[in-house]
């Protein structure tokens, strides 16, 4: 089913010599200089502070100077030990549990819907889903601070009658998972919705054609032949949506304790893994727990998508 | 391609009819109310805090609590967010806007040199260490920017470019899904008979590149400019562990100590000490909607390139 989908591009087989007339160290000696800068590039930030990380785990900093493989596995001990360890990786798991499903269910709804018959209004509708996602980050949590506060929010007709008179009864530890949810959608889902719009508008017209001649009614159509064609971004959406949420750090660590936003005492200062890592690091000194946890929660997100690549045989490089 | 995908084998003569199969067709009168409840629901949700943000810019903290959520105050009070914005820190905004100015362009600048040539080459030339570089860039993209920014620490102090704007600009340099994004364009798009012409006429590889590649790769370019100046624009972690100066912060740094240092967020309470007063949930809103509003433009030019393909081309099923 999923090799069907249309416009994939055709890869270049391997193995097929294109510099016809070079000879062959000339050849391999221009390809590695316009290779040059990017690998560079990823040496230093890419692969470096992964290897450099690996290495800094097994270094113990308990004396103020760093001495290596000094610790052996004792900042991952340190890690699974720490009182908040568990506390955080329940509460990414619940943050994960609620948001990369409904996240992924809504970004394939809402594309669905606004392709089945395309037109100006569900272009502007598009558009305004798009544009959303220019608020990230701090001014994200900023906006969310207001749209949750029940005395000012243009939502407080919903938040009242909901019983919530001050916004602390609305953030608090129980509510961050869903408030997150809700977060991560409004900046990325606009994204995601072009991206599987944009699929959807790639399946073939014969093939919709040949449904319609069937008699298959508009609803039929999105779930017999649009969504199994698109398959492959909803994998990829999973994939990114993943290992991005699994490294929460901004929303929390603003929203979070002694930032004077008014609901401080509501949220934990250390609510996230990445959090704790954080914490380990600038708070604690103790670098190798800091890059240890790193790794473990990098592995994670390598490991969930190396699963999902093995088990839909999806982005094999040239077979 | 398919524009529209309702094609109906009988076309109606009766107008009447004929527009009801234009609005509802066969989606039956619930799917179409359905259909619609749904999406106006979720531009309520996307749209409404927008809407608010840029409404409150023009309001005091009492015209806040008193007046609709949704109803304008003055454009008097706007100029005087304004200002107090501008005369925070003795203009310490602009140098924050300045910075993300320069960062975003020359982290651009050089991602955009070094992954196009990369990409590039990898689709139309054959070489040791070919395969490697395919695959280590297919993970470096899947791994979130964030999970490097800890080790990113480490490693940059050791060389002591903690706290200088090297720390911001180089990291992001480093662009994967931007070589993956140029391999496959060019794999797909770039006929490898083309090139064989050019060199037979005596073009040399940089050149190839520089005259035939290149000039084809534009609306490539929008993409990846696109999502290389969002990612950067509103870049916090990795400046807010690698910069502790406050005159090196950027956009996204700023905002979140202002809303710290001052009384933006709580103006009707006691402050605790330290905390600057006067300044009130307007100035917030608009410190925040000039970081937004760039990117809001953006956002709207580059749609097309999303939904364009550019991306649908990068995965492959």
């Amino acid at each position: 089913m999923t090799n069907q989908t249309a416009p994939l591009p055709v890869l270049p087989l391997a193995n097929k010599p294109r510099f016809a007339g070079l000879s062959h160290w000339r050849r391999h000696l221009v390809a590695y200089l316009f290779i040059l800068p990017y690998a560079l590039f990823m040496l230093a930030f890419g692969l470096g502070p992964g290897l450099y990380a690996l290495l800094i785990s097994f270094a113990d900093f308990s004396t103020g100077k760093v001495r290596y493989f000094a610790a052996g596995f004792g900042n991952y001990l340190a890690v699974f030990k720490e009182f908040r360890f568990s506390f955080t990786f329940v509460n990414i798991g619940e943050f994960l549990l609620i948001s990369v499903p409904l996240g992924i269910a809504m970004v394939v709804i809402l594309a669905m819907l606004l392709q089945m018959r395309p037109g100006r209004l569900s272009t502007a509708l598009r558009t305004l889903y798009f544009v959303s996602g220019a608020v990230t980050g701090p001014v994200l949590v900023l906006v969310v601070i207001f749209m949750l506060d029940p005395s000012i929010s243009p939502f407080q007709g919903l938040l009242k009658g909901m019983g919530f008179q001050l916004t602390n009864d609305v953030i608090y530890a129980g509510s961050l998972p869903i408030i997150f949810t809700l977060m991560g959608f409004f900046a990325g889902a606009g994204m995601w919705i072009a991206i599987q719009y944009g699929a959807l508008e790639a399946i073939p017209t014969e093939v919709l054609e040949a449904a319609t001649i069937d008699g298959a009614n508009a609803w039929q159509k999105i779930l017999f032949i649009k969504f199994p064609l698109i398959r492959p971004y909803v994998i990829y959406q999973f994939i990114l949506i993943f290992a991005g949420n699994v490294q929460l750090f901004v929303e929390p660590q603003i929203l979070g304790g002694g930032n004077n936003l008014g609901v401080g005492g509501n949220v934990p200062t250390v609510w996230s893994p990445n959090q704790l890592a954080y914490n380990f690091a600038f708070e604690m000194g103790n670098f190798g727990a800091a890059s240890a946890l790193s790794l473990i929660l990098l592995a994670i997100g390598l490991g969930a998508a190396y699963l999902i690549i093995r088990w839909t045989g999806f982005f094999n490089i040239e077979k | 391609m398919s524009k529209n995908d309702t094609v109906h084998p009988h076309s109606h003569p009766v107008p009447l009819e004929r527009f009801w199969m234009n609005t509802v067709g066969d989606q039956g009168i619930l799917g179409f109310c359905l259909r619609w409840g749904v999406l106006l629901l979720f531009a309520a949700y996307f749209f409404v805090p927008l809407l608010w943000l840029v409404l409150a810019t023009s309001k005091s903290a009492p015209q806040l609590l008193e007046l609709n959520p949704l109803a304008f105050g003055s454009f008097q009070r706007i100029q005087e967010a304004w200002q107090r914005i501008i005369e925070y820190q003795n203009g310490e905004v602009l140098t924050w806007a300045f910075n993300s100015i320069r960062y975003v362009v020359l982290g651009l600048a050089l991602s955009l040199a070094s992954c196009i040539p990369a990409g590039y080459i990898l689709a139309i030339a054959r070489f040791p260490g070919r395969h490697l570089i395919l695959w280590l860039t297919l993970i470096t993209m899947l791994l979130p920017p964030s999970a490097l920014v800890l080790p990113m620490f480490m490693e940059l102090n050791l060389v002591h470019l903690v706290n200088t704007q090297w720390a911001v600009i180089l990291p992001a340099a480093f662009f994967p899904f931007g070589t993956y994004l140029t391999y496959i364009y060019y794999a797909s798009s770039l006929p490898p008979e083309l090139l064989d012409a050019a060199r037979v006429d005596g073009c040399s590889e940089v050149q190839l590149f520089w005259h035939i590649a290149l000039p084809l790769a534009t609306p490539l370019l929008g993409l990846l400019a696109f999502i290389n100046f969002n990612t950067n624009w509103n870049n916090f972690f990795g400046p807010y562990v690698l910069l502790n100066d406050d005159k090196l912060f950027n956009l996204p740094v700023g905002i979140q100590q202002f809303v710290a240092a001052t009384s933006a967020l709580r103006p009707g309470f006691n402050p605790s000490p330290g905390i600057m007063v006067g300044y009130q949930q307007a100035e917030a809103a608009l410190f925040g909607l000039i970081m937004v509003v760039p990117v809001a433009i953006v956002f709207l030019i580059a749609q097309r390139y999303v939904i364009g393909g550019a991306f649908t081309g990068s995965v492959k099923g």
